[in-house]
């Protein structure tokens, strides 16, 4: 790596850093020198480095160095360094961490944010007069491309820091910043990129990632920072027996409360912010000991988070529950444990987040796995073992999405007219859209300008349009101000502002403080008088005004929560497999916490325990109703397209099914007809019924009216411009403006098929919502390796998912107590006589 | 977590049209959103909103310019099946004032050929007062035939006999678990709303607030459009939205 560096002393930190750093008795690591004589050289790095290492410090470091070399009055802009994260929590913490070196070596070198809280008066002021150091996020550049001051403001730009780029480059938001720095580059040429990240599954292609791709300073300089002690992660084993299915980890609220007790400081990580609500509220109640136990979610009120980060930076909170916007690399001082609740889903996920317990880098990181239920279990022992292996499992970074790119032309346009083969040129040097082909490019400018349509019929209302000196400018500056609203990548299910009042004063609903934001449907689905928690408090529904909800404070302990609404990743890949082979070894899950081993045992005798390659399909019937469970362990988004699929297949065969439904492990589909029959006489055959040729005309005819299509139709079309966001003080007019995207899909399906925002559709369909790809590996895998087994009865690994029939949305004291009757009759019928009572210990196996 | 039940046949009776009474009258409720008056020959369709898509493409929304081709297709079948000695267009017919010059030379030709050996009647609505212009046919504010009221806007309070428009009314239900919203007639026996018929309308719900002074609570049905029939429901069976 040192073979770069020729020039000795580039290595070196000069006056006043040195001093800086002996005077807190530090020494700089090696990768942090690493990084400043790179950039010396003018390198543009990558940094893969657990947390701890002092990233965030390596990264900045070089720009400090540069600027206070830097004369203060400098001409043009004084804008030297960009640093981008995809938090805006992260961004306001990061700028805490560098003004500190920057007041104590008194460098007066201005630090500022700008995120999407930032007052407006202030972010028009930045544009003309910024600091030398700018903390935002990926919608911000791209908003700051496409104003005209852009190629003004960005002239002296030296440095672009990237933070957490693993996670960016996942995402459209990657897209979309991959677009954005592929403009700033011909703004400032010579740009240098400094990327930071978590160790990932292939550091090669992410040091492409911020490169410009098609030159020959495609790859960034790769400066790899191997792990500290390996962290001492265990699975939290609870008082009261694991649950066969739920995802609440309600039965060890008991266990992590009194590990926080125990321990200084503690982040409790859940998967869902219903989930943090429903833990917070719960741990509340059984502190007696008044612990400082905080609430940190990505809908309350911006005050109140900032208010929670402060105090756990301050080191007077004794735990934050918390959900994954605290997920990357935000420093929280010391925290001590990491209780991670329900399962992690992916093995490197899991090593980010118990990465925030200890920041001190020669320590061991603790971490607590509290598994939801017994698939969770294993999952959380082969995440450990994948932990212990150092095993990553990241997503690759993705193909940029058409309707990302769609967006950047028409704000490409509101800075300035373009030329269409520069742009195509500036385009493809972006990772993510190197492969972009010229005919696909052509129809997305076609697309911004008049919407891309066969029928011509919209060239007077076309958005930009082609000068006589060939270059596309803007039709009206209208448009620009509506591209400002409609910016970014991430489209939200509609908010609604909370606000608290007195109760019963629903007469004057009108000020209040504000509590944080929350899903319209939610709201809608309230009555006045109706309770829910939120904000960490149970909460009154006083009534809706406008885009404003109100409540008051409740004092009734029994509220009714937002239902939970599923983990919001899929189990990983590597991970899933990983479960798969536990399953199968014996000698592994007799081992198990929470009464594993004694229901592997008794399903091994029952049915059969698959092997790892295997996939096992039981059918059975009960009541009277037939069963099929197959288990494949492909996460919840490929068992529900794959659920999907086989229904229309048996009800081709008359198997007469009715409905299905899909976990992360399991799918379960029940049908009037005798399906173990229908195999056994020769009328069904498992293997046709699971053959890969499913994908073809059958998922086509399915696509095309699947709910699940639609709404990833929808993203595309808001994130594209076809359709507006939906923005408060709109909707009272929403009915005559707006057109609700289903019926824009159905026309546009109908007449023109190959439209471009529909091949965008399709392509986002494969990984994301519907995860086909996923489904159609796991159909090669099991070819010729199905085993069914024809039961009497329900099988032990098949009660879970059993049990998540009609979870939905259960209310009351009397449907809790129906469903519970229900379940202990399933337990005991899998399991064997004497089993089903709630406090009994099974017999064994 | 979800169930997710699978669409099963429909388990309707043969027929696609159904047959209600209103104010004395039988008039049939079709699938396609129409209403058809056999003892008139008349054929009724509701807000067409025709060059809707125009409309939005003019304030920068570039939606797929076919909702006028696709709502005239879907009109024409009905003509062609029905073969009614009178059409009444009952307002909001056009999507803004400006709509029927926008109408492409095709859809024009379709309209025209469409109005050929029969009555047409434009009833105005609030979306089109004035009668559009070169396009054949006779305006109306409202049209009044053997005891029934054609009329856009519904009158409040009790009103027997009228036929109108304008709400765009939309139903919710909950089948075997699993939310189901529809476009929908809703009548009471004595007044009738018709669905909107145009290709980009949307949906109110029929327990939404701006309902309540045309029909008493829970006194009224939905029938709601599927792909073969006509479902009726009555009131307290509905769900609002979001629920």
């Amino acid at each position: 790596m040192d073979d770069l560096v020729t020039d000795p002393e580039a290595g070196l930190l000069p006056e006043p850093f040195a001093s800086w750093f002996a005077e807190k008795g530090w020494t700089p690591r090696a990768h942090q020198l690493d990084l400043l004589a790179r950039a010396r050289a003018g390198r543009s790095s990558l940094l893969i480095a657990p947390t701890g290492a002092g990233k965030t410090l390596a990264g900045f470091l070089p720009s400090l160095v540069e600027l206070s070399g830097m004369p203060r009055d400098r001409k043009g802009s004084k804008l030297h360094t960009l640093y981008v994260s995809p938090l805006k929590a992260l961004a306001v913490d990061v700028a805490r961490n560098v003004e500190m070196p920057l007041a104590q070596m008194g460098l007066g070198v201005r630090v500022e944010t700008r995120t999407g809280d930032t007052p407006q008066v202030k972010r028009t002021r930045q544009r003309t007069d910024p600091p030398e150091i700018l903390m935002t996020t990926p919608e911000q550049i791209a908003l700051l491309i496409a104003s005209k001051e852009a190629p003004k403001l960005f002239q002296n730009l030296k440095v672009v820091i990237l933070d957490e780029l693993h996670a960016l480059v996942t995402s459209k938001r990657g897209d979309l910043l991959a677009l954005g720095l592929a403009r700033l580059r011909s703004y400032a040429p010579g740009l240098r990129v400094v990327g930071l990240s978590a160790t990932v599954a292939d550091p090669d292609a992410l040091a492409r990632w911020p490169m410009p791709q098609g030159t020959p300073e495609d790859k960034a300089d790769l400066i790899t920072v191997k792990g500290g002690v390996a962290p001492d992660v265990r699975i939290l084993e609870p008082e009261a027996r694991v649950p066969w299915a739920g995802h609440s980890g309600r039965h060890a609220f008991a266990s992590v409360y009194e590990a926080i007790r125990q321990t200084g400081t503690s982040l409790v990580f859940v998967n869902t912010r219903s989930q943090a609500e429903m833990v917070f509220q719960a741990l509340w109640h059984m502190n007696d000991d008044g612990l400082p136990i905080a609430l940190h979610h990505g809908s309350l009120d911006v005050q109140q988070r900032r208010k929670v980060e402060a105090a756990m930076a301050a080191g007077v909170l004794r735990a934050v529950v918390c959900t994954s916007t605290l997920d990357l690399g935000i420093d929280w001082g010391d925290v001590d444990l990491v209780i991670h609740l329900g399962a992690p889903k992916g093995a490197s996920r899991l090593a980010q987040r118990i990465g925030r317990s200890n920041h001190r880098f020669d320590e061991p990181s603790r971490a607590l796995l509290v598994s939801a239920n017994r698939f969770e279990v294993m999952e959380c022992q082969a995440a450990i073992e994948a932990l212990r292996d150092g095993a990553q499992d990241t997503p690759p970074p993705r193909r940029g999405g058409l309707d990302v790119l769609a967006q950047h032309v028409l704000g490409t346009a509101c800075a300035e007219a373009f030329d269409a083969e520069a742009l195509y040129d500036e385009i493809v040097t972006a990772e993510p859209y190197a492969d972009l082909d010229h005919f696909t490019f052509e129809k997305v400018v076609d697309f911004v300008a008049t919407g891309g349509y066969a029928l011509r019929a919209y060239e007077r209302y076309a958005k930009i349009r082609r000068r006589p000196d060939g270059k596309w400018r803007l039709s009206h500056p209208s448009i620009a101000q509506a591209y400002r609203l409609n910016v970014g990548t991430i489209v939200e299910a509609p908010m609604l502002k909370v606000r608290l009042v007195r109760a019963g004063r629903s007469k004057a609903l009108a000020g209040g403080r504000v509590l944080g934001e929350i899903e319209e449907w939610f709201i809608e689905q309230l009555s006045v008088g109706d309770t829910f928690v939120f904000a960490g408090q149970v909460l009154r529904f006083e009534g809706l005004r406008e885009a404003e909800a109100y409540v008051s404070r409740s004092r009734t302990e029994d509220p009714k929560i937002p239902s939970y609404q599923g983990g919001k990743f899929p189990l990983s890949t590597y991970l899933a497999d990983r479960v798969r082979h536990m399953l199968h070894d014996e000698a592994q899950w007799r081992g198990l916490p929470g009464e594993v081993g004694e229901w592997l045992g008794i399903q091994k005798a029952r049915s059969v325990v698959p092997e790892a390659g295997e996939l096992l399909v039981e059918t059975f019937a009960r009541a009277t109703r037939f069963y099929m469970v197959a288990y494949p362990f492909e996460g919840r988004l490929a068992h529900q397209t794959l659920g999907m699929l086989l229904t229309r297949r048996l009800e081709r065969a008359r198997a007469r099914p009715l409905g299905f439904v899909a976990s992360e492990y399991a799918l379960a589909i029940w049908g009037l007809a005798d399906m173990g029959a229908m195999v056994r006489k020769g009328r069904l055959s498992i293997a046709d019924l699971f053959d890969e040729d499913m994908l073809g005309d059958d998922l086509e005819a399915w696509l095309d009216e699947s709910m699940l299509l639609k709404r990833t139709f929808r993203n595309c079309a808001v994130i594209s411009g076809m359709i507006e966001r939906r923005s408060p003080g709109k909707e009272k007019s929403g009915r005559q403006v707006t057109v609700s995207s289903d019926l824009v899909y159905d026309v546009l399906r109908e007449h023109e098929p190959d439209h471009i925002l529909l091949q965008a559709t399709r392509e986002d369909a494969a990984t994301g919502l519907l995860d086909i790809r996923r489904l159609g590996d796991m159909l090669k895998r099991i070819r010729g390796r199905i085993r069914h087994m024809d039961l009497d009865r329900v099988s032990p690994l098949a009660v879970p998912v059993m049990l998540e029939i009609g979870r939905e949305r259960v209310g009351g004291d009397a449907e809790e107590g129906l469903l519970a009757d229900a379940a202990e009759d399933l337990i005991e019928e899998a399991m064997g006589a004497g089993y089903g009572g709630s406090g009994a210990r099974g017999g064994g196996g | 977590m979800r169930a997710t039940a699978v669409p099963e046949r429909v388990e309707a009776e043969a027929e696609t049209v159904r047959t209600v009474g209103l104010c004395g009258h039988e008039v049939a409720l079709d699938p396609a959103g129409a209403l058809w008056w056999a003892a008139e020959r008349t054929l009724v369709v509701s807000d067409l909103h025709l060059e809707k898509g125009s409309s939005l493409a003019r304030r920068g929304q570039l939606l797929p310019p076919y909702d006028t081709a696709a709502t005239l297709r879907r009109l024409a079948a009905l003509v062609e099946t029905y073969l009614p000695a009178r059409v009444v267009c009952l307002g909001d017919s056009f999507h803004d004032r400006r709509a029927a010059e926008r109408l492409a030379p095709a859809a024009r030709d379709t309209v025209r050929a469409l109005q050929r050996g029969r009555d047409w009647i434009w009833i105005a609505g609030n979306h089109d007062r004035d009668a559009p212009a070169g396009l054949g046919g006779e305006a109306m504010a409202e049209l009044n035939l053997n005891g029934l009221a054609f009329r856009h806007e519904p009158r409040a309070g009790d009103c027997r006999g009228e036929v109108a428009g304008h709400l765009h009314p939309a139903a919710k239900l909950r089948l075997r678990g699993r939310g189901l919203r529809r476009r929908c007639f809703v009548t009471d026996g004595a007044r009738l709303v018709m669905p909107s018929f145009g290709a980009y309308t949307g949906g109110l719900n029929v327990l939404d607030a701006a309902w309540s002074p045309l029909f008493p609570p829970r006194g009224f049905a939905a029938w709601l459009l599927g792909g073969r029939g006509v479902y009726g429901f009555p009131a307290r069976l509905l769900l609002p939205d979001a629920a």
